[in-house]
């Protein structure tokens, strides 16, 4: 059984903060994490791979030198070992070529059976690299996968959906985005942080993936950021108590004046 | 969670980087594991066994075991960062591992290599638990007095008699007993036995309801005709005292280090509410009585961790007489953590006596570092004689 987690190194905040120059988030200062999705992907990994008794979990991620920690981090819950795709020419790509790109990784590595990460970043919150993957690695695609059993070349998944979900049976290989009630992330071992510590970590840029120059970074991203802007917050509503007559006659007292705009 | 050093003053510490990677697991341990759970099993003192799990999936309980049992290959002072962490959040739960190390020191000080080989392994993994059984209820400190008995029938040695107040009692498989060997010889009529689990006869008492250390289990262990093969005795026959003592020894920098955790906890509340509270229009923490306070208290935790570390640092060196810096780290941390507990709950005021916040049941903690694994009393008496055979030896060489 071979098994790619595909991971990204986001900031470890709700806070986000963008540069208003350069529409790109403030990183100065930030620590950086494993992508919280992205951890319920390893261990759904590391889960298939401890019950199919044999196989590998490697962890592949897009992104500058840094990324490296967090591929150790994965390294220490159990991963096998790790790619980092990463190449000047690989900057500002969008969801596009970042899918186009790590499935070139992909290819290179050898299509496994099963392609996990999480539902989306929590950064960025697209969503679109799993299934972007997917479509260019032409393999099915499961989301939101609350449940999965592997067994007989087939995945028999769980996808979540707001008042219930779906059950899906695949042929793999097939890429399954992961969200939170899949499973309970372990936490790391002495052992592991000891491997984590010595692995060597591959990095992959232009050069050694077939890919298409024009494909790639800012100038391959078929979308352009304009602006980003942290949105005004929502004011908060007005709650109207007491005696259910009065507050009704209140309220309605209210939605008047706003509806016809007098005080 | 903050401790009283900030990432800085760390990074230059001694630790050495795979300490440090332990430290920082241990608090990872504590933060996402222990912390949410930590009141419910005050309240309730059953016994963690979901948090063991998870120490033992993450290789804690083998750090001061040597690599060839499955361990880290750490020392006491691996044995004291895991404690200090584990404890900075909740002193009970951290003693499901603390209390498993003070069980298979006798077996790491004094074991054969088979003894090392069948029982090191499974401690080392966290699969089994191991507790150490030494006092009576007419034994503590005067481990003379023990009433235990183990009777060498042909292959085997037949215990009978009760410890009492054993931590991880029934619930660790492993446990290492003094027992007497030899009527009216004192100190030098006991031995020590490893005995197991399940062994017939072996029983085990009412859980303790205790003031503190309530998410760790303190029972009886009641021995009728248990018959224990001759191969599990510790060292030889007459050595239980000194199985006990040397153990000890090395266990105390232990107890020293979850009271350096206990008192870190509770200081780092303290502080944090006293910068949030408000009274006259001013953060309490402005007020010069509450500065003067936390001012100590910081000092105190510095004073007991230099020496907690320097304790485990002698007793890793392989020095020989490690008994007075064991018994002064231990004596002086227990004391500061009690002192610093009692003060974080002074500086919360009202709010720190309620069990809402959690120093009062780190006061209540702290207690008992002062009573087990020898009570601060008998510490000082070991450090009292030690000092005056050191005078003495001198006097006697002339100087």
């Amino acid at each position: 059984m071979k098994i790619v987690v595909l991971i990204k190194q986001v900031p470890d905040t709700t806070d986000v903060r963008i540069d208003p120059e350069t529409n790109t988030l403030v990183r100065e200062g930030v620590p950086s994490i494993v992508n919280p999705f992205d951890m319920y992907a390893i261990e759904e990994a590391l889960k298939i791979r401890e019950e199919a008794g044999d196989g590998t979990v490697t962890i592949m991620s897009m992104g500058p030198p840094q990324v490296e920690t967090s591929l150790r981090e994965a390294i220490a819950l159990g991963a096998d070992d790790a790619i980092l795709l990463s190449d000047r020419a690989f900057a500002g790509s969008d969801t596009w070529s970042t899918s186009y790109t790590l499935a070139a990784g992909i290819r290179k590595l050898g299509v496994p059976d099963v392609i996990l990460c999480g539902k989306q970043a929590i950064d960025g919150d697209t969503a679109q690299v799993g299934p972007g993957v997917a479509q260019f690695l032409d393999v099915p695609q499961v989301t939101c996968v609350k449940k999965l059993e592997i067994a007989d070349g087939k995945a028999r998944a769980e996808r979540m959906l707001e008042d219930g979900h779906d059950v899906l049976t695949v042929s793999l290989p097939a890429v399954f985005t992961v969200v939170k009630e899949l499973n309970e992330p372990r936490l790391p071992s002495l052992k592991g942080k000891m491997k984590a510590k010595k692995a060597e970590i591959t990095v992959w840029g232009q050069d050694d993936l077939e890919v298409d120059p024009a494909e790639l970074g800012l100038d391959g991203s078929p979308t352009r950021v304009i602006r980003i802007f942290a949105p005004e917050p929502r004011a908060s509503g007005t709650v109207f108590e007491g005696e259910i007559d009065e507050t009704v006659e209140s309220l309605a007292k209210e939605l008047v004046s706003i509806l016809t705009g007098e005080a | 969670m903050s401790s009283t050093l900030t990432e800085k003053e760390a990074a230059g510490s001694r630790l050495t980087e795979e300490q440090q990677m332990l430290k920082e697991l241990c608090a990872q341990i504590a933060r996402e594991k222990i912390l949410p759970v930590r009141a419910e099993y005050d309240e309730t003192g059953d016994f963690p066994w979901d948090v063991v799990k998870v120490m033992a999936d993450s290789d804690i309980y083998g750090v001061y075991i040597p690599e060839e049992y499955g361990g880290f290959g750490g020392g006491v002072t691996e044995m004291c960062i895991a404690t200090e962490e584990l404890s900075k959040v909740c002193g009970g739960i951290a003693l499901a591992f603390a209390a498993s190390a003070l069980g298979a020191y006798p077996i790491l000080l004094f074991g054969n290599d088979e003894q090392k080989a069948k029982y090191l392994p499974p401690i080392a993994a966290g699969e089994k638990l191991a507790a150490f059984g030494l006092t009576e209820a007419n034994a503590g400190s005067d481990a003379g007095a023990i009433e235990t008995r183990a009777e060498l029938q042909g292959d085997e040695y037949v215990l009978n008699g009760t410890k009492q107040w054993i931590t991880n009692g029934g619930e660790a498989e492993i446990y290492t007993v003094i027992a007497r060997t030899k009527k009216g010889t004192g100190i030098r009529g006991i031995s020590a036995f490893i005995v197991e689990k399940g062994t017939p006869g072996f029983d085990f008492g009412k859980k303790e309801n205790k003031m503190g250390i309530r998410g760790s289990a303190t029972r009886e262990l009641i021995f009728q005709d248990v018959h224990v093969p001759k191969e599990n005795l510790l060292g030889r026959e007459g050595m239980g005292f000194i199985v006990a003592m040397r153990t000890f020894d090395k266990s105390r920098p232990g107890v020293a280090a979850q009271a350096l955790g206990i008192a870190e906890g509770a200081f780092d509340e303290a502080v944090k509410y006293a910068r949030h509270r408000e009274q006259f229009g001013q953060p309490v923490a402005s007020f010069q009585g509450l500065q003067f306070m936390l001012a100590d208290m910081a000092t105190q935790i510095e004073a007991a961790r230099a020496l907690v570390y320097e304790a485990a640092r002698m007793v890793d060196s392989g020095e020989k007489d490690i008994g007075k810096i064991s018994a002064m780290a231990k004596v002086f941390a227990s004391d500061v953590a009690m002192k610093v507990t009692t003060d974080a709950v002074q500086v919360m005021g009202g709010y720190g006596y309620m069990k809402e916040y959690p120093v009062e049941k780190m006061m209540r903690d702290a207690k008992i570092t002062q009573i087990y694994e020898g009570t601060n009393q008998i510490q000082r008496s070991i450090i009292a004689s030690s000092i005056i055979k050191e005078s003495a030896a001198k006097e006697k060489r002339g100087k």
